[in-house]
């Protein structure tokens, strides 16, 4: 029964090409536009995303406190509050993973005739671990490097392009402030950071080297920001709450007394970035999901039209045996039909469309199995839910009533 | 004896206007056996038409009793009044019915699509169907390319593919030239005489001579139900 009535709806749906195209149109105009929305939102997010992990995750900054002389405060990390015996403690800490005092500013590099201001981040080993860079060539340098403050260096792709053009900066010499640093790793790409920066614009030394030839240090012992990663998202706020408890037991600050020193979260930062990409993407699938509205009016509206039209069939079909449910399921199964075959074609279509935008634009999409299955199921039940109130009437006439029609 | 197709029991029917209701139907008591031939005769506004649509279990009664092939029609639901319809009543209408944008086989044979029947058997028997009423080689075409009196004949064709018990027919000859009618009239009284009960609604006297028996209403009563004179009867 069920094929024959399948047969019907088709021959339904091609007794009137034109009006039966023309109301896929609404369901081919929605389908299409959520389907390429949703490429569109779903890659900006993955963009993001993408962003984010080369930035390094679950990762806090503790900037040592602010000074005051005569009056003027300097900002944060103006203070000589933290220590590298601050970093080794919170190193001990559970749920910690890497932590890696850090003296970072920008400095001149000299190559030969080439020079290049870029930023000098001056740490020791867990850092490369804690902001997940990768090396591509040579290898990092060691905890002997920092105890021997040796002059060695890590190069990032924007810095080495800049200085050596296409020749390879592995063991070669640049100069920062006079002092000679060979060059033993090359940093893989990261791309900007959330801020539009260049991550890729550095050269990674020995902390102790840095404090030595290259920043100076009024105050031994002392460093500007310690970066800690934690071993997991949900690790946080506990690493958080021990870490303020720790630094502050140790800098000796009694009840009531401010921090000395500033905790920022960059997973606060990256969760904020990557929630404004999930609404936008949101909003762009509520904007395309009213043409789909749309379109499921289109269907009901024709439906409409055509149990009135066909009164008289009904009438006659209800006379010869058919059940209720029958004619129930006939008018349901028209109207499925319509927005199933709309729905394939802005499938289609929004698949298209995407590839088209990623292919005329440098921008990302994700088409994703979920997203065209959702299409699909919207796209049903749109046809159902449209269709159902049409099919109820038709299956609801008197049957003498609806013989007499004209 | 056996059970009679249609018994009819203090029937009737009510509806209502702006003037109040209307009896369109009262206390209509009648029997038909099977393999009876009847005309139900009387003017416009007799019931007649009233009582074809109860007859057909199109419609419920405001009062008294329905016994279709033994089953009390008022204790069935909609869906068992449709099956009803579709295994024991094949009706004829006046205006032919047939749904246009099917093949005649495809509509002779529509009644057995809600009957469950297979595809394969469906074309069989609906091929059968058209080569009894004379049409076997237009199964393929469209009902608007053949003549009003080809249509009844698909009609009666439709009506007859679930072999129903009865035969119901709303002035089948109405929209019809007089010579097509003989025709249409002819094929009844074969089938008649091959078993099936026919419930003829007509207000044609030499229509309703091709029935055995003469039904007559008026203002919703049987007035007159009498044999069809004999030197009538010989006509066909």
């Amino acid at each position: 029964m069920l094929k024959a009535m399948l047969g019907e709806a088709w021959q339904a749906m091609g007794a009137n090409r034109m009006r039966s195209v023309l109301t896929m149109l609404g369901m081919v105009i929605g389908v299409g536009s959520v389907v390429m929305m949703m490429a569109i939102g779903q890659g900006a997010q993955y963009a993001v995303a993408q962003t984010i992990r080369s930035m390094g995750s679950n990762l806090y900054i503790v900037i040592s406190g602010s000074t005051s002389a005569g009056g003027l405060r300097s900002g944060g990390g103006g203070g000589p509050t933290l220590t590298i015996a601050d970093a080794e403690a919170i190193a001990e800490l559970d749920g910690v993973s890497n932590v890696a005092p850090v003296q970072q500013g920008t400095q001149q590099l000299v190559y030969g005739a080439n020079n290049w201001s870029s930023t000098v981040v001056g740490t020791t080993p867990p850092y490369v671990d804690a902001r997940a860079w990768t090396i591509v060539s040579g290898y990092p340098f060691g905890d002997s490097d920092v105890r021997a403050a040796t002059r060695v260096a890590l190069i990032g792709q924007t810095a080495a392009d800049n200085l050596f053009g296409n020749d390879d900066p592995l063991g070669k010499t640049i100069r920062i402030r006079q002092s000679p640093f060979v060059i033993v790793g090359v940093l893989g790409k990261k791309g900007q950071n959330l801020d539009g920066r260049d991550q890729d614009d550095t050269v990674i030394i020995p902390l102790t080297t840095a404090q030595r030839k290259v920043f100076g240090n009024p105050f031994p012992g002392s460093v500007r920001l310690i970066m800690v990663q934690a071993n997991t998202a949900e690790a946080m706020p506990a690493v958080e709450k021990q870490m303020t408890a720790l630094l502050r037991q140790r800098h000796r600050l009694r009840e009531g007394q401010d921090n000395d020193f500033y905790l920022r979260n960059l997973a606060a930062a990256a969760d904020s970035a990557a929630e404004t990409t999930r609404v936008m993407s949101v909003l762009l699938g509520a904007i395309a999901s009213v043409s789909l509205l749309v379109g499921g009016i289109g269907i009901m509206n024709i439906m409409l039209v055509s149990v009135t039209e066909r009164t008289r069939e009904i009438g006659i079909r209800m006379a010869i045996g058919t059940r209720q449910k029958d004619i129930l399921a006939q008018f349901l199964l028209e109207a499925l039909m319509i927005s199933v075959a709309g729905c394939l074609v802005g499938l289609v279509l929004g698949v298209g469309g995407a590839l088209l935008t990623n292919a005329l634009t440098d921008m990302v999409i994700v088409i994703s199995g979920s997203s065209i299955l959702v299409a699909f199921g919207v796209a049903a039940g749109i046809g159902i839910f449209f269709g159902y109130y049409p099919a109820h009437r038709a299956a609801a006439l008197d049957p003498i009533e609806a013989l007499r029609h004209q | 004896m056996v059970e009679a197709v249609i018994r009819v029991v203090g029937l009737g029917k009510s509806y209502s206007t702006a003037a109040g209701l209307f009896p369109a139907l009262r206390e209509v008591d009648l029997s038909i056996e099977t393999g009876e031939f009847v005309a139900i005769m009387g003017p416009s506004g007799s019931g007649k038409s009233t009582f074809m649509n109860l007859l057909g279990c199109l419609d419920t009664p405001s009062s008294g009793d329905y016994f279709l092939v033994g089953s009390r029609v008022a204790d069935l639901d909609r869906d068992q009044l449709a099956a009803l319809r579709n295994r024991s009543i094949g009706f004829v209408f006046q205006g032919f019915n047939l749904l246009p944008r099917m093949t005649l086989e495809d509509n002779v044979a529509l009644p057995l699509v809600y009957a469950g029947v297979e595809r394969a058997q469906r074309r069989e028997r609906a091929r059968q169907e058209l080569a009894r009423v004379g049409l076997a080689d237009y199964a393929g075409s469209l009902p608007s390319r053949i003549s009003g009196g080809q249509q009844q004949r698909v009609a009666i064709a439709r009506a007859l593919v679930n072999s129903p018990r009865l035969i119901l027919a709303d002035e089948p000859t109405g929209n019809l030239d007089s010579h097509t009618s003989e025709e249409i009239m002819t094929l009844f009284a074969a089938l008649n005489r091959g078993g099936i009960s026919i419930v003829l609604v007509t207000h044609e006297p030499d229509i309703a001579a091709y029935a055995a028996r003469q039904v007559r209403f008026r203002d919703g009563r049987i007035v007159s139900d009498l044999p069809t004179p004999a030197q009538a009867l010989t006509a066909c």
